[in-house]
């Protein structure tokens, strides 16, 4: 396809050049508060997204994983500017969301899929005009936008002359979620943020659509986010995973590092919790007890102490910072290489008694 | 050999009304006393439907059963009135995915487990208690005494799951019904709860039927495998036979779909095409149209069932020329 044809919704040009991260995020918050009784009042706080900070480099794929109400999707959120930031700075190839780049232009450079894919599509809308939807509210033409919209089912692989007249309920759920793909490329977006995109999907279907994915990545150049409880997904997609606990990051690095060391302990129980592929080698002791902690009112110091056998005092006391993890800094390696973790067991002279002494 | 704790014999389920679905289609199903049986396949394949006939819990005006269903040597198509309400609850109970269809939203969580020892069981209201307080004990409900005059909506999302366990066997029934009762959990509580249910299903020695897409939960719960696709079974045998030498086209595809051990960047092998719509009963192979394998004979009639061992049976043509080929 030529970029002239498919004009006003043209990609984004690449601005920063190579070096730029896609996305730097800092220290991003963000809290909801919690209204109850007849007069709403606020009764307290969850803290969705507690200053977290990391990047997307171009062209990779940076896998999010962690438990229920970590804030994964809140974070997917503020990325693509669906929520407003209460504080932090969002910075897409080089300009800052606020003063040097618009949040429609923000818009136009991240979409997001979704895990439902059934709420997702309007049950009214032919599945052309769905895809054809968002370009025309950018100011493409009806021809032009058709064009695109049976040009992307194509590449989804949904042949446009059977598909394109269907409506979302003729359709299965792995079709749907093509579907919603192609709405989300329809924008020419540069990120992809995928949340719980293929989790819904049965295991032989969610197949199709990661070769899929890896298809359109390698075509459009895209950078992915993505979202998923699948530990074994993640692993698979992602070039660096982050792992989230109760609104913060606690461990960041390229995916094989992470896998293999997993230096915080939440992580190391995380990959526990999966379940055993070997019938000869079953799992015996859960590697955590409880459930996690509310988010309304989470832990002092390290939010992970009330439920990590390797608690000390300074834990409950002290939040650790993220710290490389020892064993892999080589020199000058680049940011996107780093592998860290925020555990006071990872910081010499942090007062924990698996740290060892002063820095 | 002991008398099956569940025989199902050519069991078909087929829906009415604004769309015909034949949802289970000649279905064959046994389950020996103490024994812990994962059903996997994936979304739509009678999974549910299965474990809703055993428990009769489908509309009767809209649904047309046929064939056999023996629990415990209780004809199970027959019962009504009285007897059905003393088979659910006594011989069998359930633990779905969301613990809010099993529990009731106005009863405290020790009410509720009260109610139905003393209606199945005869007990007085104060032996009925001390009965609720031991099964929020056995499944690790935090201070026990406090929760048994707790509301279900006050509970975390794990511990709704323990507490709709301690009620499904609070009655001791022979058979447990589970359908997908960690899905929706987080893992780290998902393992705990799958190694609750491993411990209770010991302790009680209770048949279990557990259902799942999950084949890494199918691992840890179970002691055997059947894997549904379009309403039947096309392929069981133990955990370990089904997981390390899979001889069904679908049950590779499937242990090939789970990533497991999947090289980064390598594609995927993944089944190409979706599941039949099953608006008419299977005339041939279901899986045909997705099949590598497929020729002439699977287009035009029901695969034989293929016996490679002993307790294994296999839906597929090739079943036998694959161990053959061994
Ligand atoms: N609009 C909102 N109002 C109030 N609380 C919210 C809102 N959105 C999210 N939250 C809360 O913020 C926390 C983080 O939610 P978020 O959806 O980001 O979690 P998640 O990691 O995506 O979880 P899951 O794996 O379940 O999707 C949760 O406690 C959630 O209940
Ligand atoms: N009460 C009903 N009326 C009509 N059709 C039904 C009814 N219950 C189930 N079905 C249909 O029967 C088929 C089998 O459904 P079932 O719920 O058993 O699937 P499942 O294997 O449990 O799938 P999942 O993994 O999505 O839970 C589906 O096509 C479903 O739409
Ligand atoms: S800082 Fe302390 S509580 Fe937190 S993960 Fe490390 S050892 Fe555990
Ligand atoms: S019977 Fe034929 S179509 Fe069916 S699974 Fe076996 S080889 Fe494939
Ligand atoms: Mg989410
Ligand atoms: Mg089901």
């Amino acid at each position: 396809m030529s970029a002239t044809d498919l004009a006003p919704v043209a990609p984004l040009p690449d601005r920063g050049g190579p070096q730029q991260p896609l996305v730097i995020a800092r220290d991003l918050r963000r809290h909801f508060p919690i209204r109850s009784g007849f007069f709403g009042r606020r009764t307290g706080t969850v803290h969705a997204v507690d200053g977290v900070s990391f990047e997307v480099v171009k062209g990779e794929t940076l896998g999010i994983v962690g438990e229920s109400g970590c804030g994964k999707s809140t974070t997917a959120r503020l990325l693509v500017g669906l929520i407003a930031l209460d504080e932090g700075d969002i910075i897409f190839d080089g300009d800052r969301l606020g003063d040097q780049l618009s949040l429609r232009e923000l818009r136009r450079g991240v979409q997001m899929v979704f895990q439902d894919s059934y709420a997702s599509l309007n049950p009214r809308l032919t599945i052309e005009d769905s895809i054809a939807f968002g370009p025309k509210v950018h100011g493409m033409g009806e021809g032009q936008a058709r064009r695109r919209a049976r040009e992307l089912l194509a590449s989804v692989g949904l042949e446009p002359a059977r598909f394109a007249g269907r409506y979302p309920h003729e359709l299965s759920g792995g079709q749907r979620q093509r579907v919603n793909i192609a709405r989300a490329l329809a924008m020419a977006p540069r990120l992809v943020i995928l949340d719980e995109a293929v989790s819904a999907l049965d295991k032989s279907v969610e197949a199709q659509v990661l070769n899929l994915l890896a298809d359109l990545k390698e075509e459009r150049d895209l950078t992915y986010v993505f979202i998923s409880h699948d530990l074994n997904v993640v692993r698979y997609i992602s070039d660096r995973v982050m792992v989230m606990y109760l609104g913060e990051v606690v461990e960041i690095g390229p995916a094989e590092a992470v896998y293999a060391r997993k230096a915080h302990p939440y992580t190391a129980a995380l990959f526990a919790a999966m379940p055993s592929m070997d019938p000869d080698a079953r799992t015996e002791e859960p590697p955590l007890a409880g459930d996690p902690p509310n988010p309304i009112d989470p832990p002092t110091g390290c939010r992970f102490h009330t439920r990590c056998r390797f608690a000390e005092a300074v834990c409950a006391a002290v939040k650790p910072a993220l710290a490389s993890v020892p064993g892999e800094a080589r020199g000058g390696e680049a940011r996107a290489e780093a592998h860290v973790a925020a555990c006071h067991m990872l910081v010499a002279g942090s007062g924990h008694s698996a740290a060892g002494g002063a820095a | 050999m002991t008398k099956p704790l569940v025989d199902i014999r050519d069991l078909s389920v087929t829906f009415s009304g604004e769309r015909t679905v034949h949802a289970v289609n000649g279905l064959d199903l046994s389950l020996p006393p103490g024994e812990v049986l994962a059903i996997l396949g994936e979304s739509g394949s009678g999974k549910s439907v299965t474990l809703k006939t055993l428990l009769r819990l489908l509309p009767p005006r809209r649904t047309a059963i046929s064939g056999m269903i023996a629990v415990d040597g209780v004809d199970v198509l027959s019962l009504s009135g009285r007897r059905l309400a003393d088979y659910r609850g006594g011989t069998v109970s359930m633990v779905f995915q969301e613990p809010m269809l099993a529990l009731d939203p106005v009863y405290s969580i020790g009410d509720q487990i009260a109610e139905a020892v003393m209606r199945h069981e005869g007990l007085g209201r104060r032996a009925a208690m001390e009965r609720a307080l031991d099964m929020l004990t056995r499944v690790r409900i935090p201070s026990p005494e406090r929760r048994l005059k707790v509301f279900p909506h006050e509970m975390s999302g794990g511990m709704r799951q323990r507490a709709m366990i301690a009620l499904a066997l609070a009655c001791r029934p022979k058979l447990l019904l589970a359908d997908e009762p960690t899905t929706a959990l987080d893992a780290t509580v998902q393992i705990q709860i799958l190694l609750l249910l491993r411990e209770l299903q010991r302790e009680f020695g209770m048949g279990v039927i557990f259902v799942t897409h999950d084949i890494g939960v199918a691992v840890e719960v179970a002691d055997r495998i059947a894997v549904m696709y379009a309403g039947n079974v096309v392929e069981t045998g133990t955990v370990a036979e089904v997981i390390r030498d899979a001889r069904h086209p679908y049950t590779k595809g499937l242990l090939a779909a789970n990533l497991h051990g999947a090289v980064k960047g390598a594609r995927l092998e993944a089944i190409r095409g979706a599941p039949p719509a099953l608006e008419r009963p299977p005339e041939a192979c279901s899986f045909a149209p997705r099949c590598d394998f497929a020729d002439e004979r699977c287009r035009t009639a029901p695969p034989p069932m293929i016996v490679p061992g002993p307790g294994r049976r296999v839906a597929c043509v090739l079943a036998d020329r694959l161990e053959a080929a061994e």
